[in-house]
């Protein structure tokens, strides 16, 4: 209670003494930890070259305009490149997260024993784990190239579309599910008729929005070898040639851009 | 200035519109077409008219929520229209206002939704804190035992009823001290009941406390019921301004056209139909008395 | 009433998923052309990958069991750094991002401030925090503090741009009426929007602490600190069971901290 009646005057605050100290406490607890994480931070970190940092960066901006506008010819095959590795590597995924989303919602899974803590497990684990890292992986046994990287987008995206596929199913309204189930019909047919047509616009929405996390996951997937725009990236940085940085940061940005576009429009299509 | 001064002059200013026009410039619709009258200290008036009539926009050009495109708004001695922001904040602490859909902060409590009224009293720090003074409490406690909701006070306002909750607004408003109350359709979202009452509290708050009022409002008996004065709004432009006694069927007819108003009223115009090439034409000028 | 048209014998087929049949037949077409050119560039190169696959094997054997000793004292350095960089940076990210949020909200700054504000958080997000990152390490030198700004700078673009939507969506009639009452700007920001904004911003801001906390472990491969240079090295080595205890312990930060998040967001709702 905010409301205090003291010598007879009516007082109120905001919080009530007890509510008031909590948060006093746990703002200065977050401020002790940030203060310690600040300390950790500066302790290694070279600060001369942070400051010098302004300079710097003024030094390659100048070297990045012009950009070398001739050398975007060459790109037209990375991009494609990285085009492909995103959409394949996105469909992949489709193919693999829908059974595994299955198997891991609570209302359709087969097992709850076994079945649903494996499907649980491939999706944690798909997910935890970021694409370049898959990445890496892939290149040492794959070998460098367009495979290794779609190979890892699509490791990264099953996990991704799997959990949201799996909390879109444990949403769905059982009501409809039940009037099937009345019939008679097996759980493979409740499952077709009446789980499917409610997670279809959510389902090519979650699938649409992972495409365009893709394409720009894609353009960087270079840097570790896995083919795609950012070989070149990295050769070009590597190489100090600042100008063709800056091209293939604008092709980046265009492609993100028309993706973020195309992935916009068709969500907005579907729901 | 001459704003501050009011707050020293015991006396209510009055209120005087001058020729005051709002023009949507992009669509050249004008809202409001030169709109002129006086307002005297105390007054109750209740703005009636059909929606689109142009009844908000005045209500929110007067404490410039929507600038007028011309015309002058004078309160006392100082033109509202021609105060920079800052004055204008000073001087919209003295004009308290009532929403239709209450316009409270849902999260907040009553208690905090009724203390926003002092916000233009009070520095920036004392409201982040909510430290406002004892006598803004005090005085919040008043209100709140007026209107009748004491044991809300640290209730959320999204849990209240609609009528709860319009309280809540009107004693936010008059938490502002001030000598000017506009009411923007303080029933619309309320049902007959509650709206009577809402409309009483109203009316007895302002005689209380001697405020001029103008209230927007649909509802033609109601108004009739609880102002003295009654301006009839249509297209922008006052084609009524008297007490609630001369507003009868015909005039009702002018203001709202054959729809929208009660059916004695309807029975009325029937006496000024005339059929004219088989189509029903109403006989403006002989209801105007002119024939 | 005699029926005059028959019911049996009457066909039915289901309503395709798009209606036009044109469209239809050149998004088919479309698509399995484009499936074929797309898998023609992927390169199947089977030598290496049977090379390749004998390491994968060894890889995976590397699970069997982890080790988290060898380079024990390595790995709890990168995990540490990771955690401190993430945090500070989410910190101070969303301090930043309400000024830019808030001015990237069209109800409360005019047009030229509003612009500004929106391109900065477009910049943002747009530019993958990777090559965000590679830049700050060229700029500011290998280590925590090019980190800390990647994040930092991600964070900004993504929350900033969450709670300048949120506050454009918001009921508008309490902000009206705060002005009616003559409140200053920042009194109508605290009363007005604030209270109708913060709970979602809040569980915002902890899903983008969290997104820090995973995205931390990838930024080390360029660099920029954190157990993802640790990774990088091991893999480099080719010491196997120590990237395996690195993947695992990546994997468990992540459920941590995301299980920490729902939690936390639950009990601000």
């Amino acid at each position: 209670m905010s409301v205090a009646s003291v010598n007879g005057k009516r007082e109120w605050q905001r919080y009530d003494g007890k509510q008031g100290l909590l948060r006093w406490v746990l703002w200065l607890i977050g401020a002790a930890v940030f203060v310690w994480c600040w300390q950790k931070i500066s302790a290694g970190t070279e600060w001369s070259f942070v400051l010098d940092a302004p300079e710097q960066g003024a030094d390659i901006l100048g070297r990045m305009v012009p950009p070398e506008w001739s050398y975007a010819r060459v790109l037209l095959r990375p991009l494609w490149d990285t085009l492909n590795m995103a959409t394949l590597g996105t469909m992949i995924a489709v193919v693999l997260a829908v059974p595994l989303a299955f198997l891991a919602a609570q209302n359709t899974t087969p097992s709850a024993e076994f079945a649903r803590p494996f499907a649980l497990f491939c999706i944690v684990a798909s997910r935890s784990i970021n694409s370049l890292i898959w990445a890496l992986v892939l290149v040492m046994i794959l070998g460098p190239g367009v495979l290794a990287g779609t190979v890892a987008i699509a490791l990264r995206s099953v996990g991704f579309i799997g959990k949201l596929l799996y909390e879109a199913i444990e949403e769905t309204d059982h009501r409809p599910l039940d009037a099937i189930a009345s019939t008679g019909a097996s759980s493979g047919q409740i499952i077709s008729y009446g789980v499917v047509p409610q997670i279809m616009p959510v389902f090519a929405g979650i699938a649409v929005f992972r495409w365009d996390i893709n394409i720009r996951e894609s353009t960087i997937l270079g840097l570790v070898g896995a083919g795609g725009i950012g070989l070149q990236l990295n050769s070009s940085i590597g190489n100090l040639d600042w100008s063709r940085v800056s091209v293939i940061l604008l092709a980046i940005f265009a492609t993100v851009i028309v993706s973020e576009w195309v992935s916009a429009s068709i969500r907005k299509a579907v729901t | 200035m001459a704003v501050w001064r009011l707050h020293l002059l015991k006396f209510m200013p009055s209120l005087h519109l001058e020729k005051l026009t709002k023009r949507y410039e992009r669509t050249g619709y004008d809202a409001l077409k030169s709109i002129s009258f006086t307002v005297e200290p105390g007054q109750i008036i209740a703005l009636i008219g059909p929606s689109g009539a142009g009844k908000s926009t005045l209500i929110r050009c007067i404490n410039r929520l929507v600038e007028p495109t011309s015309g002058k708004v004078q309160w006392g001695d100082v033109d509202l229209v021609s105060l920079n922001s800052g004055q204008l904040r000073r001087a919209r602490r003295k004009i308290g206002m009532i929403f239709q859909e209450f316009a409270l902060v849902d999260r907040l409590s009553v208690m905090e939704n009724v203390l926003s009224g002092r916000l233009g009293y009070v520095n920036f720090w004392q409201s982040l804190t909510r430290r406002f003074p004892q006598k803004d409490i005090d005085e919040a406690f008043r209100l709140l035992d007026r209107v009748g909701l004491s044991e809300f006070v640290d209730k959320r306002a999204d849990k209240l009823s609609g009528g709860q909750r319009q309280r809540v607004g009107i004693a936010r408003a008059l938490m502002q001290d001030p000598d000017l109350l506009l009411v923007d359709e303080p029933t619309a979202s309320l049902d007959p009941k509650t709206s009577r009452q809402i409309m009483r509290l109203i009316g007895e708050l302002c005689r209380e406390r001697k405020l001029t009022a103008i209230i927007n409002i649909h509802d033609v008996p109601l108004a009739k019921m609880f102002a003295e004065r009654i301006i009839g709004l249509k297209d922008g432009a006052v084609v009524f301004d008297g007490p609630p006694d001369q507003l009868a069927g015909e005039v009702l007819t002018r203001i709202y056209g054959e729809e929208d108003w009660e059916e004695a009223g309807q029975r009325a115009l029937m006496k000024f139909v005339q059929v004219g090439d088989g189509v029903p034409v109403i006989d403006n000028d002989r209801m105007a008395g002119l024939r | 009433m005699a029926d005059s048209s028959p019911s049996v014998g009457r066909v039915w087929t289901p309503p395709p998923l798009i209606a036009n049949a044109t469209l239809r037949w050149i998004i088919l077409i479309g698509t399995v052309v484009y499936l074929i050119a797309a898998f023609g560039t992927l390169d199947f190169n089977w030598q290496r990958i049977a090379q390749g696959w004998e390491r994968g094997q060894r890889f995976l054997g590397g699970f069997t069991p982890p080790d988290f000793v060898t380079r024990g004292e390595a790995i709890l350095e990168g995990v540490l750094e990771s955690l401190w960089m993430a945090f500070a940076a989410s910190v101070v990210g969303i301090i930043l991002s309400i000024p830019i949020g808030v001015c990237g909200a069209r109800n409360l700054v005019p047009q030229p401030i509003y612009m500004v504000c929106r391109s900065i958080m477009a910049v943002s997000r747009t530019l993958p925090e990777i090559l965000v990152a590679i830049l700050f390490v060229k700029l500011f030198g290998f280590g925590t503090f090019a980190g800390f700004m990647t994040l930092m700078f991600a964070t900004v673009g993504y929350f900033g741009k969450l709670l300048a939507e949120d506050i454009e969506a918001a009921n508008q009639a309490p902000l009206e009426a705060m002005r009616a009452a003559g409140a200053s700007w920042l009194q109508r920001l605290n009363y007005a929007v604030q209270p109708l904004v913060m709970p979602r911003a809040i569980g915002i801001a902890i899903y983008r602490m969290d997104m820090n906390f995973r995205e931390s472990a990838v930024i080390g491969i360029v660099g920029a600190g954190g157990i993802g240079a640790t990774l990088n090295t091991a893999f480099d080595r080719y010491e196997f069971p120590t990237a395996a205890a690195i993947l695992i312990l990546i994997i468990l930060i992540v459920l941590g901290s995301e299980y920490l998040s729902t939690f936390c967001r639950r009990l601000v709702r």
